[in-house]
């Protein structure tokens, strides 16, 4: 059964809670400064902004067919059929091909370091894994980040907007963007409102690069054919000339 | 007195200052990490090295594919004089996209991965491998140069007999990945402005390579001609000059219907700089084509030169505006490359250009025949060749 989050944006009173479970989880330092920063970096995984009144919260979408993935020529990134989208720093080798592809711009790289590498939430795999709830999750104490199956997550989402129809926009976003994403989010004003973008294709991105990559042994049969042909019919051609030359 | 050191000449002097900011680059690469040499970001990862040195690299090297096509496949035998020179640079450039790609990649070290952890989804993926293979086969391609000059009979004739299949190979691998770096791209249908996105990228991308590697053939017939004063094979460029026109003239006609198609004309309309830089890349292509399809124009080394560079420029300014300035807006970033980028690129160029002008001088690149020429013999046929119009 895959695993998702649900982000509530209209119960999030941005205690940053998530944000400090977060960097324990991984080990990275966590001060006022680091809570101040209101972006996802190689340093914050996860990050609270606010939008006026409103919270909204920045995280890996962990795709459902995630683009990252696709274009990742080392294969260092995979979607588990739990739902996290794991990645194998031992693997990559810094294209940084993921970082462009994302349409969440959630990828972060190590720039300063010399030997770096690409950081992003991978929805706590291993916790999730052993049956435990993400970080994130746990430390919320609101209930705005909550995490179970995609499925009922969803369903949920839905009932929630049903339930309370003047405090929700009408839309869980992450069940169709980008073809799904195991993020969910739910929002009282229009989701632009909160930072998210609107403008991403409803159609999974690997379909984009797929459709030309699956013509690729079409194009070496056929061009193997088509080139050899056409050499054999030139060079016939001269050397025919050249017999009837010597003549 | 005889003279112990190389005459200091401005280019030289260009050309040392070049390679020694690019080596304090390099310095501050190693040192530093991509974030002490370059502006790059999370928002905005792919910069100069990657837009320039790999995109237009790697395009500016397809000379090599298409002259091995014309004249080994398509048996145009009259376009061999320049077929040496195109492999040359097209080997030449393909090394120097490894090096763009050391210096970009976070991990160069792992450069190899590719081969052995395999992700056939990922266009990248396939582009490493093409790159790969290609590069072997312009070495192959190339090799018979190095037996000739070192009178090495036996391999010269083993290399032979592989040719064909080695050719075809290397056509198939560059149509492959040339169309490839269009693909690249179509994974960002958001973030690329319409102007550029397009589905048929790859195609649009193949078709330009093709055209420009004509150009270079140009280009560098042009500068060797005046380096080594051997003739200019001014008839045979000219008859290229006229295959990169109906070349370019395909490319426009299929972005003209693929803008049409998209519905995205109206977009012109808007006062932005990608706007301006698209009329830009279009004219300068444009330009050169219409003026090439003139007799006149072909016929004058000078003006043919300028026509080639010119498209030349117009290729770059597509690849730069596909792999960069067409996704500022749409990462919501203003990048500006730093001077260390932009000192590693130039470093990169020079370097290439020099170790284009040792080979040349040292290897049978060009004909012999051509080489006998002096250069006062070369003025007198194209004023003559000028006379006759």
């Amino acid at each position: 059964m895959p695993k998702a989050i649900l982000y509530d944006s209209t119960l999030c009173i941005g205690c940053k809670a998530c944000e400090g479970a977060c960097a324990e989880r991984w080990g990275l330092p966590y001060n006022d400064k680091v809570a101040a920063e209101e972006h996802i970096s190689a340093h914050k995984l996860t990050a609270i902004e606010t939008h006026g009144d409103k919270f909204s919260r920045r995280l890996c979408m962990n795709c459902l067919q995630p683009a990252c993935a696709s274009v990742c020529p080392v294969g260092a990134l995979q979607k588990t059929a739990l739902g996290p989208v794991v990645y194998d720093a031992s693997r990559c080798m810094g294209c940084r091909y993921c970082m462009q592809a994302c349409p969440f711009q959630v990828p972060s790289y190590e720039w300063d370091k010399r030997l770096p590498k690409m950081r992003k939430c991978d929805m706590c795999f291993e916790r999730q894994s052993a049956g435990k709830l993400t970080a994130c999750a746990e430390a919320c104490p609101v209930g705005a980040t909550k995490n179970g199956n995609r499925d009922e997550l969803a369903a949920e989402a839905q009932q929630r907007i049903a339930e309370k129809p003047g405090q929700y926009y009408p839309k869980v976003y992450g069940l169709k963007e980008v073809g799904g994403t195991s993020v969910l989010y739910l929002s009282g004003v229009p989701f632009e409102q909160i930072g998210l973008r609107t403008n991403v294709p409803g159609e999974p991105l690997p379909e984009t690069t797929w459709r030309v990559l699956e013509l690729v042994p079409d194009v070496v049969s056929t061009g193997t054919v088509l080139l050899g042909g056409i050499w054999w019919i030139t060079n016939r051609r001269t050397e025919v000339s050249r017999k009837e030359g010597r003549r | 007195m005889p003279r112990k050191f190389p005459k200091i000449t401005v280019w030289r002097a260009i050309f040392a200052a070049i390679m020694l900011s690019g080596a304090y680059a390099t310095f501050l690469r190693v040192m530093y990490g991509l974030g002490g040499s370059t502006n790059l970001s999370d928002k905005f990862p792919w910069g100069i090295w990657i837009g320039f040195d790999v995109m237009c690299g790697v395009g500016l090297a397809a000379g090599g594919f298409t002259l091995v096509a014309m004249v080994h496949i398509f048996n145009v035998e009259q376009y061999k004089p320049v077929l040496r020179p195109a492999v040359l640079t097209a080997f030449l450039g393909y090394t120097l996209v490894v090096v763009g790609l050391l210096y970009d990649l976070g991990r160069p070290d792992r450069l190899w991965h590719p081969l052995v952890m395999w992700n056939p989804h990922s266009v990248m993926f396939e582009v490493a491998w093409c790159v790969t293979l290609y590069s072997t086969v312009l070495f192959l391609e190339f090799l018979p140069v190095v037996f000739e000059k070192f009178g090495l009979h036996r391999p010269l004739a083993w290399i032979h007999r592989i040719s064909v299949p080695l050719m075809i190979l290397g056509v198939l691998l560059s149509t492959l990945h040339q169309s490839s770096l269009g693909t690249l791209f179509l994974i960002v249908p958001e973030k690329l402005y319409p102007l550029w996105y397009t589905p048929i990228l790859p195609l649009l991308f193949y078709v330009s390579a093709i055209g420009v590697g004509l150009a270079m053939t140009i280009f560098e017939s042009w500068h060797s001609s005046r380096a080594f004063g051997r003739a200019l094979e001014l008839p045979l460029l000219a008859s290229m000059a006229r295959v990169l026109a109906v070349v370019m003239s395909v490319y426009l006609w299929i972005r003209f219907l693929d803008m049409s198609h998209r519905h995205v004309f109206s977009l012109l309309a808007r006062n932005r700089i990608e706007t301006w830089l698209f009329f830009l890349e279009i004219a300068l292509v444009l330009v050169p084509t219409v003026l090439l399809y003139q007799h006149r124009i072909r016929m004058q080394p000078g003006k043919l030169y300028a026509c080639a560079v010119m498209v030349v420029f117009g290729f770059i300014a597509n690849r730069l505006n596909v792999g960069i300035t067409g996704l500022e807006a749409g990462s919501g970033v203003h990048y500006v490359p730093r001077w260390s980028e932009v000192a590693v690129t130039l470093s990169i160029v020079a370097a290439g250009f020099a170790i284009f002008h040792v080979i040349a001088k040292y290897f049978p690149i060009f004909e012999p025949e051509a080489h006998a020429q002096s250069a006062p013999e070369m003025a007198k046929k194209e004023a003559d060749l000028v006379a006759i119009e």
